[in-house]
């Protein structure tokens, strides 16, 4: 994570609330709806809900906490849907007793999770009529098929005509639209070819009936609408979820300040009020709402908005801040340097929505197919019927049947099944290896790339440092140690309150968070310090001047100095993940907004040999986009608020569960394991899916080859027509299904943690 | 011939029946949750 060290929480009665927990709330209360009753709804994310027992034990024991309205936990979808009073309270209690219960969860608004998608709704009540008609004329054709005559014949036609014109109009509907639509833009998609078939086949169909012979073409014109509507109703399930990760950017900002007068009264100014050169005052646990420079005061900030780091930088006087990013520790005086339109957080916002609009360029494979295709059909049903003119001079009936007849065995009935089928059985492929899929053309585009972008920290390592070693002894030390590590924020300080985490607290007096330096309590009357080794040491007895200047150490008044070595964890399976994307050619680069240091040490453990440091959101879209304008197609992993830009902007992106809720939003996909392995399934699944797309393509074409000649000869009659558009479709579906059954590439052991020098300790730790 | 005018009827009316319900058990919100159900019947607490 790398976006949750939230405000300082001051009060250390509630000091259970730590600062993860905080942004977590927040991000939460933000994504809940609003009821009418004026209760909320939330959904979360429970990846571990497994079996029934976990649904009993979750909905039994959240029902038992006071402002819970209503749970509901869904099993297939791993997911609680969570009806409570609205305050933040509830919600916290909520999620402890989760979490106790052994169900971690995550937001899921931002992946979009809304229940009634009122055009879904439309296509299945379309596919439910349409598929009721297909069956009960399919019974009443075949009678016909097997030698039915006279006034059967035309009863069965007649109730046939009676059940196929109402579903033809209900269950057409989507592509007469989409199709009226394309004509009256002089455009031409599938849904043109669609649309001429079923109502030629209809109209012809129930001409042939009311003459009392001939052949009637109800069946395939209901079974094309089923088939067809399969088809759009999985794309529908697949389409593109809409991107608002740029809105989401803007509740970062804060929406107001307070400016410090001439007397030095504080007066509160609402955002567009902000002018350059106006000296605001930000206390602890505020965001910064306009860019500026300290002028007064010393406080840890969380610049993970820019840097993507989590760790705090300390900030004194003559700093530089910008909007959107935190004040943790103490109250500090800015001038203001810009004026809120135009800051940092502005720009980035601006940068997200223009990166998220030129991807929308992108044509999906089924389009492009289209383009091609549609023409192509209505250009041999439009020459075959011309033909036949010709060659029965002048018998249009005969001439008609047959154009019809072309229009109705080409009619796309599996190419529209060929993409969705697909994309729905890997989607299902990559749920069940914890990848979750936003936008099913970003399938086609991961298959595509020839390069990766990765984030550092919260991508390529799990962006909480652990304790390697510490030199602190066993006893009750260890218990002070984790007392005081628990009260603190800073991340160094809770992978000592995790490393300790078996140890019994310690009682402690006057704990409180020294800007910038660590945090301190009274212990048995003697003063005790976690922090910075400089400050720690000042009350230790050996007084080590100068001796000890790096690391996070701990030491109790007149006792001796402990130092505690940190490692960062490196995700699992990094390293093999990059030798299989290299030995496909896919060119890895590291782009991190940290320090020289250790990105050069995290490549070098990886084997990566491209990595830049220092980079900002601007810097990571530009070579993205310098890397589009060669032709080169990215795919961009990464987690921060930071890495949106980029996310966004991408050939395709992906994202760890993790993630900040922007970054979430703005990623294709997201993985919910913590190995790297996910990176590589994604990517084979991909490949493997646009092979399958391709294979149906080539099954619908060869079909359309062999059928075609004899609807252009005029052989066609309804049996043949009902035969071989079903084998069809059935082919291309049963290919799809093959997706599913596809195996997760094994990863050799790489290593997980590594050591992260002192020196670098010592600079997040400042 | 005129067995056709019984059975065509209720042919269609058991269609028309499972149609009917298919819409029902969609807007009631049964699909939801497909592996959920099936676990739910083998608790014994009411939630």
């Amino acid at each position: 994570m790398s976006c949750c060290v939230g405000p300082l929480v001051a009060d250390y009665a509630m000091s259970k609330l730590s600062a993860d927990r905080i942004a977590v709330l927040d991000e939460l209360q933000l994504s809940a709806r609003k009821l009418l009753n004026g209760n909320s709804v939330i959904l979360l994310s429970t990846p571990s809900i497994h079996c029934g027992n976990c649904i009993a034990t979750i909905e039994c024991q959240l029902a038992k906490i006071s402002g819970i309205a209503n749970v509901r936990a869904n099993l297939s979808l791993k997911r609680v849907k969570l009806e409570f009073d609205g305050s933040q309270k509830t919600l916290s209690v909520a999620l402890d007793k989760l979490e106790e219960l052994g169900f971690p969860c995550q937001s899921l608004s931002a992946e979009g999770a809304e229940k009634s998608d009122p055009q879904l709704r439309l296509l299945v009540r379309a596919l439910a009529v349409s598929g009721f008609a297909a069956a009960n004329i399919m019974l009443l054709s075949i009678p016909v098929w097997n030698g039915a005559e006279g006034a059967t014949k035309y009863l069965f036609h007649f109730v046939s005509a009676l059940i196929a014109i109402p579903s033809v109009a209900y269950g057409g509907q989507p592509f007469f639209r989409s199709a009226f639509f394309a004509l009256r833009h002089r455009r031409m998609n599938m849904d043109v070819p669609i649309s001429l078939g079923v109502l030629l086949a209809t109209g012809m169909s129930m001409y042939e009936s009311f003459i009392g012979g001939g052949h009637a073409y109800f069946d395939a014109a209901t079974t094309l609408l089923f088939f067809l509507l399969i088809g759009r109703t999985l794309d529908h399930m697949m389409r593109t979820r809409a991107r608002d990760a740029a809105n989401r950017l803007v509740r970062m900002a804060a929406k107001g300040g307070f400016v410090v007068g001439r007397k030095g009264e504080l007066t509160y100014v609402a955002i567009d009020g902000l002018k350059p050169g106006m000296q605001l005052r930000i206390a602890a646990g505020e965001r910064f709402p306009v860019d500026g420079t300290v002028v007064e005061g010393v406080s840890d900030v969380d610049r993970a908005l820019v840097t993507g780091e989590s760790e705090a930088m300390r900030l004194a006087k003559g700093a530089s801040v910008e909007a959107g990013t935190l004040n943790l520790t103490g109250s500090i005086d800015i001038i203001a340097s810009r004026a809120a339109k135009d800051s940092f957080l502005a720009e980035v916002t601006a940068m997200m929505s223009a990166a998220e609009k030129g991807r929308t360029g992108y044509v999906r494979i089924a389009d492009r197919m289209a383009q091609i295709y549609a023409p192509a059909v209505h250009v041999l049903a439009l020459s075959s019927f011309v033909g036949w003119m010709l060659w029965t001079s002048g018998d249009w009936h005969q001439s008609l049947t047959v154009a019809v007849a072309v229009l109705i065995i080409t009619c796309p009935c599996a190419l529209g099944l060929a993409v969705p089928v697909a994309h729905v059985v890997s989607a299902g492929r990559l749920f069940k290896a914890g990848i979750l899929m936003k936008d099913g053309s970003a399938l086609e585009r991961l298959a595509a790339i020839d390069g990766a972008v990765f984030d550092k920290t919260g991508t390529l390592t799990t962006g909480q440092p652990s304790i390697k070693t510490t030199t602190i002894p066993h006893g009750p030390l260890e218990a002070i140690v984790k007392t005081l590590a628990s009260r603190s924020v800073h991340p160094a300080a809770r992978a000592y309150a995790k490393y300790f985490a078996d140890v019994p607290e310690a009682e402690l007096t006057g704990v409180h968070e020294v800007s910038g330096c660590g945090v301190e309590a009274t212990s048995n009357g003697k003063a005790a310090r976690l922090g910075r080794s400089t400050w720690v040491s000042e009350i230790a007895t050996p007084n080590p001047k100068g001796e000890i200047e790096q690391g996070l150490a701990f030491a109790v008044e007149d006792g001796e100095v402990y130092l505690g070595q940190l490692a960062e964890t490196l995700r699992p399976d990094g390293k093999w993940m990059v030798k299989t994307l290299q030995d496909d050619n896919i060119e890895c680069h590291i782009l991190s907004g940290d320090h020289h240091k250790p990105v050069a040490h995290v490549a070098a453990t990886l084997d990566i040999i491209q990595y830049q440091s220092n980079m900002r959101p601007g810097d990571k879209l530009g070579f993205l986009n310098a890397a589009a304008a060669e032709g080169k197609k990215f795919l961009m992993v990464g987690d921060g608020l930071n890495d949106a830009p980029a996310l966004a902007a991408a050939h395709v992106s992906m994202a760890p569960a993790s993630a900040s809720d922007v970054g979430r939003t703005a990623a294709d996909f997201i993985f919910t394991r913590d190995s790297l392995i996910s990176v590589v399934t994604a990517y084979d699944i991909a490949k493997a899916t646009s092979r399958i797309v391709r294979q149906n393509f080539a099954f619908a074409i060869i079909y359309n080859v062999l059928a075609v000649p004899l609807a252009v000869s005029g052989q066609l009659n309804p049996l043949l027509a009902a035969v071989a558009m079903s084998t069809s479709s059935i082919i291309v579906v049963g290919n799809s299904l093959r997706l599913h059954f596809h195996k997760e590439r094994n990863p050799i052991n790489s290593p997980s943690t590594f050591e992260i020098s002192n020196e670098i300790i010592e600079e997040q730790f400042a | 011939m005129n067995m056709l005018m019984i059975l065509m009827p209720v042919a269609l009316g058991l269609g028309a029946l499972g149609l009917w319900a298919f819409l029902w058990n969609l807007n009631s919100g049964q699909y939801e949750d497909l592996e959920g159900a099936a676990s739910r019947i083998l608790e014994d607490t009411e939630s």
